[in-house]
């Protein structure tokens, strides 16, 4: 595909995008979002851009290998759940902690947070393993 | 103990992680440097024997999954003792020995790893109290094995020998943990400890034969008993260092380990005697004999170590005093000397570039050091005084003379021992004596790391026989202590007077001689017998995978069509059939009478699903279709909107557009115009449909009224702020009440990622297909899978479901 305008709206589109499914990943523990959805988005982001420029752009601008982002998704995953032996609880029991943000105020952080940082990296890992292959085709 | 047992367990499995680093910082001594936590071990056990010597039994426990009953229970007492020892100082040597044995193999790192790993599970086995905890080291050995025959994994024969001693070591071991929970609930507990004491209950117990044939069962696989020693003898694929130190000193022991270990609470009866000193002679006698019909060095040493099995098998048997402590014996005895060959056998391999008998000679003037450890080990394999083996035959002689049917006994053991002494001398003295003759690689001494072990392991041998009250008897009661479940007090002498059984023991000496010098013919003779093998239990197992890849090819081909619509029709017939069954039969219809909440947007919602499903179905193009469906799916999305779940609305709208795209793109790839199915085929495609919709429809209608239990999201909506800090009730179900589940599908999630990406990537009927399809076949033991349709998952490449 070779338009203009769908490149420079990329161009655009793909870091707002982003942020978008970042906001989503961080706010979903109150508000509706979360790691699933936010991924979602984020390999949205990249499916449109490859359909701008292309698969080999788009595995530059990703920068690693979506199958890494799987198998580190996981590992974010799992490890989230370790933390809690740290503390003597059992596995994946949330261990939480307060933040004081200068001009924010009290920020509530979590590890189920991380274990949703975790299936963000999951989902965008498996939906861009499976899209860019078949955009490459 | 000062250091736990977990940690010295554990400690063998962090270093393993660590062991490719260090390898490649430290090029060349890694081994040395990685001996030093076996030998640390080792030591931290030797520090302990005199206590052991004197009767003490040190145990720990921390919980595991207490609500099971499984504890992860550690004991350590005479019998796990001996075995910890040899473990941890034969893996010392092996280490080092693997240093210069692989000297600069890219993959030396991975064998350390490997080794190491083993060497962690050996120790849990021979430690575990806990029945379910032994099981889980059992199983941890046999993977461990599996990895080390398999290390040169380019070869075909390495892999299938891999595969072949993995398949029939955890196909015991399946056996083993049935027979292991059948006696945990025969004797109401799981720890070893307490099931050794009640040994008369249990006899009389109905799960006692049972689990005694299932537990027999997972011992002599991994012992290599007959009829399922054949994997030993594959599983000289091995480096030689893994050979010596897993299938020779320590894992195959395992099954005779597990023997004795339970002997006092299942041996005794006439069950035990009978099935163990059988199956215990038949081996002995039928490794014997293999071992002389090789000429491979490895080869021989296997089949005698199958003997030996037998031997031991065969004393534990028996039962009694005498007969225990010539199995302790023998069982330290065995490890010395057979722990020494190997290293030799590997060292002339290695040094001269032949393990062929026939064309090793004469090797004494360029390799004294190895030809004298590889000497003494097989005088003292051949049973002669003074060294070790000469004092555990002795024992065993005794045992045989005592024992019901002494005759028949005793004749099985003169002559398995005759044909052992003519295979020591064949293994350890006939290629060092004679006419130097040329090698493939010109023979040169090995350098220290690789006769260290061979010389350490023989004077072992050689001191312990000379001196046998320096430690080894303490240990050795100890040991047999726990065999027999009461005190016994061993105490090894060179000189008994002239009994009979040092009588026999010069026959098997003079015999051994006849035999050594007569080897020829009897290899002559072997080889007319040879077409005999091929109705033996390697052929069996041959059989038995090529029945079962056949089974499985052939259900396949039954159940698997290929057909995605065929897959939809199976299911949701079965669905409707079921479920719907049951509805009519048990349920009772709820008819909505209530519509005061309805909008007129609720309505057009309906009507606009209505028209795009009916769009999606009379649709001509693909690409209408796919269009249609989307619109199906982002008008639920706002279902969900206007009644409140926006979290789900959100995801639906996200997945639907992720769907639209996935399907353009595979649609892309398929033939311009789709094959319409026959209007027979579409007409019984709708009754399905409607009979689906119909069900979905009445369980929806049921499921608002019908209420069994208290609804859980009111739990949910309790805890979530309090408890779990979020206000997204979704979400906290997700990520922390059900985080669990979660992290199950997420896992389920990469497979399935990764198995798309397999398929896409794979290019069935080029070079690649095919080569991956040679490497499958190879892998099922040289069966040929090809006619699977496994094998192909692809076959159905441009099929429109």
């Amino acid at each position: 595909m070779n338009s203009l305008i769908l490149k420079v709206a990329t161009r655009f589109m793909l870091p707002l995008l982003l942020l978008f499914s970042i906001f989503l990943l961080l706010r979903g523990h109150n508000q509706p979002g979360g790691g699933f959805s936010g991924g979602l988005v984020g390999a949205s982001a990249f499916v449109l851009y490859s359909f701008a420029f292309g698969a080999p752009e788009t595995r530059q601008a990703l920068g690693v290998d979506p199958r890494g982002l799987i198998g580190a998704g996981l590992l974010v995953a799992l490890g989230s759940g370790l933390l809690a032996f740290f503390v003597g609880q059992p596995f994946m029991t949330g261990v939480w902690g307060q933040l004081d943000v200068p001009g924010l105020g009290e920020l509530h952080l979590g590890t189920p947070l991380v274990f949703d940082a975790g299936v963000y990296l999951v989902v965008i890992g498996v939906t861009l393993s499976i899209i860019l292959p078949l955009v490459e085709e | 103990m000062a250091v736990g047992m977990l940690t010295a367990i554990l400690s063998g499995f962090v270093l393993a992680i660590l062991a490719p680093g260090l390898n490649r910082m430290v090029r060349g001594g890694a081994g040395w440097l990685l001996a030093l936590l076996p030998l640390g071990l080792a030591i931290s056990f030797a520090s302990h024997a005199p206590l052991i010597a004197s009767g003490n039994v040190f145990s720990e426990s921390n919980p595991w999954v207490p609500a099971l009953g499984v504890d992860l229970s550690f004991r350590l007492d005479g019998l796990s003792m001996l075995l910890s020892l040899l473990i941890t100082g034969v893996g010392a040597l092996i280490l080092v020995y693997a240093g210069g044995y692989l000297a600069g193999h890219p993959q030396l790192g991975r064998l350390y790893a490997f080794l190491l790993m083993f060497m962690g599970s050996m120790l849990g086995l021979v430690l575990a109290d806990n029945i379910l905890l032994l099981f889980v080291f059992w199983e941890l050995t046999s993977i461990s094995s599996y990895l080390l025959i398999g290390f040169d994994h380019e070869r075909a024969a390495a892999r299938s020998a891999a595969l072949q001693a993995l398949l029939v070591t955890a196909g015991g071991g399946l056996a083993l943990m049935a027979g292991l929970l059948l006696l945990g609930q025969a004797g109401g507990s799981l720890e070893l400890s307490t099931l050794l004491l009640q040994a008369d209950y249990l006899h009389s117990h109905p799960l006692y034969l049972p689990s005694l044939v299932l537990i027999l069962i997972g011992a002599f696989t991994k012992s290599a008993q007959f009829p399922f020693h054949f994997w030993l003898p594959s599983a000289m694929e091995a480096p030689t260092p893994v050979s010596a130190y897993l299938h020779s000193a320590t894992m195959v022991k395992a099954g005779i380990y597990l023997l004795a270990r339970l002997s006092p609470a299942l041996g005794g009866t006439d069950a035990w005697f009978l099935s163990v000193t059988t199956v215990g002679g038949v081996t002995m006698l039928l490794g014997a004999w293999l071992a002389l019909t090789q000429s491979d060095l490895k080869r021989i040493l296997a089949y005698s170590t199958v003997s030996a099995l037998g031997t031991l098998t065969l004393l534990l048997g028996l039962g009694g005093t005498l007969a225990v402590q010539a199995a302790m014996a023998f069982l330290v005895g065995h490890a010395l000397y057979k722990g020494a060959l190997f290293l030799v056998a590997g060292t002339l391999d290695h040094q001269t570039g032949s393990r062929d008998v026939d064309r090793l000679s004469g090797l004494f003037r360029a390799m004294p050091i190895t030809a004298l450890a590889a000497g003494i080990a097989a005088l003292s394999m051949a049973g002669i005084a003074p060294l070790f083996g000469f004092l555990s035959k002795e024992l065993s002689y005794e045992a045989a003379l005592r024992a019901p049917a002494a005759a028949w006994i005793t004749a099985a053991a003169v002559t398995a021992n005759i044909l052992l002494a003519a295979a020591a001398f064949i293994v350890g003295i006939r290629p060092f004596v004679g006419k130097a003759v040329p090698t493939p690689k010109p023979a040169r001494e090995a350098p220290p790391s690789l006769w260290l072990g061979s010389v350490v392991l023989a004077s072992l041998g050689a001191v312990m026989g000379l001196w046998p009250a320096l430690g080894t008897d303490g240990l050795l009661s100890a040991a047999g202590t726990a065999v027999l479940g009461e005190t016994v007090s061993i105490h090894l002498s060179l000189w008994h007077g002239l009994t009979l059984a040092l009588a026999l023991s010069a026959v098997t000496l003079i015999g051994g001689v006849i035999v050594y010098v007569s080897r020829g013919l009897l290899r002559r003779l072997a080889s007319r017998w040879e077409s005999l093998g091929q109705f033996g239990p390697a052929r069996w197992y041959e059989l038995v995978l090529l029945g079962l890849n056949g089974l499985a090819g052939g259900q396949t081909r039954l159940l698997q069509s290929g057909y995605l619509r065929y897959y939809l029709m199976i299911v949701l017939v079965a669905t409707v059939g079921l479920a719907g069954a049951t509805l009519a039969t048990r349920g009772h219809l709820v008819k909505p009478t209530d519509w005061s909440g309805l909008h007129f947007y609720d309505v057009g919602l309906v009507v606009l699903i209505l028209m795009a499903t009916m769009g999606t179905v009379l649709a001509r193009t693909r690409l209408a279709a796919i269009a249609a469906l989307g619109v199906v799916g982002y008008s639920v999305a706002l279902v969900f909107v206007l009644f409140g779940a926006p979290d789900v609305a959100m995801t639906q709208f996200l997945i639907e557009t992720l769907t639209v795209i996935l399907f353009v793109l595979v649609f892309y790839h398929l033939p311009e115009t789709p094959a319409l199915s026959s209007s027979l085929a579409r007409g019984r495609d709708a009754v399905i449909a409607a009979t689906v919709g119909v069900l979905m429809t009445a369980f929806v209608l049921i499921a608002t009224v019908v209420q069994y239990q208290p609804p859980i999201s009111e739990y949910f909506a309790e805890h979530g702020l309090p408890d779990a800090h979020g206000r997204n009730l979704v979400n906290v179900i997700l990520v922390d009440f059900r985080g669990l589940d979660t992290l199950g599908e997420i896992t389920v999630l990469a497979a399935a990622g990764i198995g798309v990406y397999a398929l896409l990537k794979l290019r069935v009927g080029k070079q690649r297909g095919t080569a991956s399809a040679a490497r499958r076949s190879e892998l099922a033991g040289g069966v040929d899978d090809a006619s699977l349709p496994i094998a192909n998952p692809m076959r159905k490449e441009g099929d429109v479901p």
